[in-house]
């Protein structure tokens, strides 16, 4: 298709098409994405996506980093869950070390990816509601994402890249005040929530927007790859946190939400009731939050405290070595998944058992699921194709890395 | 045999079951299929690009319905036998939660492998990357062409003799030796000394301008 593109022709039976040009830059779009689509009348007939605008080199970038360094390009993945991207790949390090990190820095992590799960699908509610015309639900959704990124800001020190995990346990260990701030937000969370599904849940013009829109079957599913909300849409409970718990997710109660049908209305209803499962989760993280240290022991691993640094000849030369070189990682290789917001992201790790990463591939699931949307696309309107897309929830950081 | 050597972490019964699949694939393809230690859970397997297809074929009636990644490794300066590039293939059962890993080594002289996007339509955005990014050739695709760098682009940006910075050129080795080398105390001056005509400003190594020309 790409080859001798028509604007406007008729083909064999008579019938007069069209192709349409959408993007790289258009707010329907969620990013920098392309897409080609072939029209007769309104409806679809095909459609083609063009990625690779935001491609920055991040795996590339990683092999030339040293293994703690190498986070914080990897964080700018996907730029609406960095900590999703941090954690993923500091599991993987810590696997090929062989690291157990303490209980506390466990639980810290699934907290904060955890409140990060809301911000990310908060984000998405927001501009699919737009997209769709309820402007309000944009406000809604991102005045309550603020409280998160406050969280964020307060604990690590940024807003939107924090680079908070570290091969064996956290940058920092978390403030005094936050205890006091996630449990103010999780209290405020189910009136927030409650508002916004008083919104959208019984609005007639939004469930015909999005019922029946773009479905897909769970077979189908399979074969593109979905992993994620627009997996469980289908009815497939398969979430990494239930499957393969890593960082201490079996201790944790939640219920992972399915659907049913594959459609936009169905993925709408799973994010939603994730938003609630992680809120459970992050309240259990917080009331059971251990005490104790925030980062491993091993002066190999990680930095001296300062303190010590300035009277122990010893903690100077572990700050030195680890600052100018880092550490070696055995040779190995890892296959590290947890779940992104958007789905399964996977961190294949190489090392040849030197201070940098031989190859960090990175599955990122944006760039599958994106994959399937001309055969969502295809045989419905063309405004439709904005709710689709929205539903999809694609990140382009992370499909283009 | 699968599971000899040094198996990290738990032996949980989905681990073995796919360890299991492996040893019916070695005793089904014999030579092209060589069984790997298992590292951290996931049952690794050495597959010959000859049998790739129709191991993958048997994987997925086995029940791995998911072409879960497609990605490149470039082991650069690996001695014969093995090869210089590796095909990594991580496939999924998502009802038996089982998952297995297909490495298929890839000769640099002619780096060619089958494609399996008609099995799995995921392995068709997957493939283009690998081959936009490391040159492997997917035979059998309906549409390799580049899909992240430009459509104009000279070589294949992941591979280990690819600079990370640099110009188009940069992959040269002339352009190699200026860019990355520019500084010469003692001797001669080299092809790289100020005024040479390379693009490296002279007495800061690695430190050129980014992007293309």
């Amino acid at each position: 298709m790409s080859e001798a593109r028509r604007e406007l022709w008729v083909d064999e039976t008579g019938q007069e098409r069209m192709t349409v040009s959408i993007g790289p830059h258009h707010p329907s779009t969620h990013g920098v994405l392309r897409l080609i689509v072939e029209l007769d009348g309104e409806t679809i007939t095909d459609a083609e996506a063009e990625i690779g605008f935001l491609h920055t080199g991040i795996e590339k970038h990683a092999e030339h980093l040293t293994w703690q360094q190498a986070i914080t390009v990897l964080d700018r993945m996907d730029y609406l869950s960095p900590l999703s991207n941090n954690l993923g790949y500091v599991l993987a390090v810590e696997r090929l070390l062989g690291l157990e990190v303490p209980r506390r820095v466990q639980y810290v992590r699934v907290l904060l990816t955890e409140l990060q799960r809301i911000a990310s699908h908060l984000v998405w509610l927001g501009t699919h509601g737009l997209d769709l015309g309820a402007q309000s639900i944009f406000f809604y959704c991102f005045d309550l994402r603020e409280g998160i990124l406050d969280i964020l800001e307060e604990t690590t020190g940024a807003r939107m890249n924090p680079s908070y995990f570290r091969v064996g346990g956290l940058a920092q260990d978390i403030p005094p005040t936050f205890a006091r701030m996630v449990d103010a937000w999780l209290r405020e969370f189910p009136k927030r929530m409650a508002e916004l599904r008083a919104i959208l849940d019984d609005n007639p013009i939004w469930l015909a927007r999005v019922k029946r829109i773009g479905a897909i079957s769970a077979e189908q599913a399979l074969a593109w790859g979905l992993t994620g909300p627009n997996l469980r849409a289908t009815g497939i409970g398969y979430d990494v946190r239930k499957a393969f718990p890593y960082s201490g997710y079996e201790e944790f109660d939640f219920e992972v939400p399915v659907g049913e049908h594959g459609d936009v209305y169905d993925r709408y209803r799973v994010r939603m009731a994730e938003m609630e499962q992680s809120a459970r989760i992050a309240r259990q993280a917080l009331d059971g939050l251990p005490e104790g240290p925030w980062r491993v022991e091993d002066r190999k691993i990680v930095l001296p405290p300062k303190e010590e640094v300035k009277r122990s000849m010893e903690a100077l030369i572990h700050h030195f070595k680890l600052v100018s070189y880092g550490f070696d990682v055995p040779a190995g290789e890892v296959y590290q998944a947890i779940e992104s917001p958007r789905g399964e992201i996977g961190f294949y790790v190489v090392s040849d058992g030197g201070n940098r990463p031989l190859r960090v591939r990175v599955r990122p699931p944006s760039f599958y699921n994106t994959q399937a949307l001309p055969a969502l696309m295809r045989g419905h309107l063309i405004a439709d194709m904005v709710a689709i897309i929205a539903s999809i929830d694609p990140v382009f950081g992370e499909v283009d890395r | 045999m699968a599971g000899d050597g040094v198996r990290q972490g738990a032996a949980t019964p989905a681990v073995e079951a796919s360890e299991r699949t492996v040893q019916r694939l070695v005793a089904r393809f014999g030579p092209e299929v060589e069984p790997l230690p298992t590292p951290f859970d996931v049952p690794v397997v050495k597959v010959r690009p000859g049998a790739l297809r129709e191991v993958a074929a048997l994987l997925k009636e086995a029940g791995y319905a998911m072409l879960l990644d497609v990605g490149g490794v470039d082991y650069l300066g690996r001695r014969p036998p093995e090869e210089r590039f590796e095909v990594v293939y991580h496939l999924l059962d998502v009802r038996g939660l089982r998952r297995i890993r297909l490495r298929v080594p890839v000769p640099e002289d002619r780096p060619e492998v089958p494609t399996l996007s008609d099995l799995w339509p995921s392995a068709s955005w997957a493939e283009r990357e690998v081959f936009d990014l490391f040159g492997i050739r997917f035979t059998g695709h309906p549409d390799l062409r580049r899909i992240l760098m430009p459509d104009d682009w000279e070589g294949h940006p992941l591979r280990k003799d690819f600079p990370l910075r640099g110009s188009r050129q940069a992959g040269t080795p002339q352009a190699l030796r200026q860019r990355f080398f520019p500084l010469r105390l003692d001797g001669p001056p080299g092809d790289a000394a100020p005024g040479s005509g390379g693009d490296a400003p002279a007495g800061r190594p690695g430190a050129g301008g980014e992007g293309g020309a």
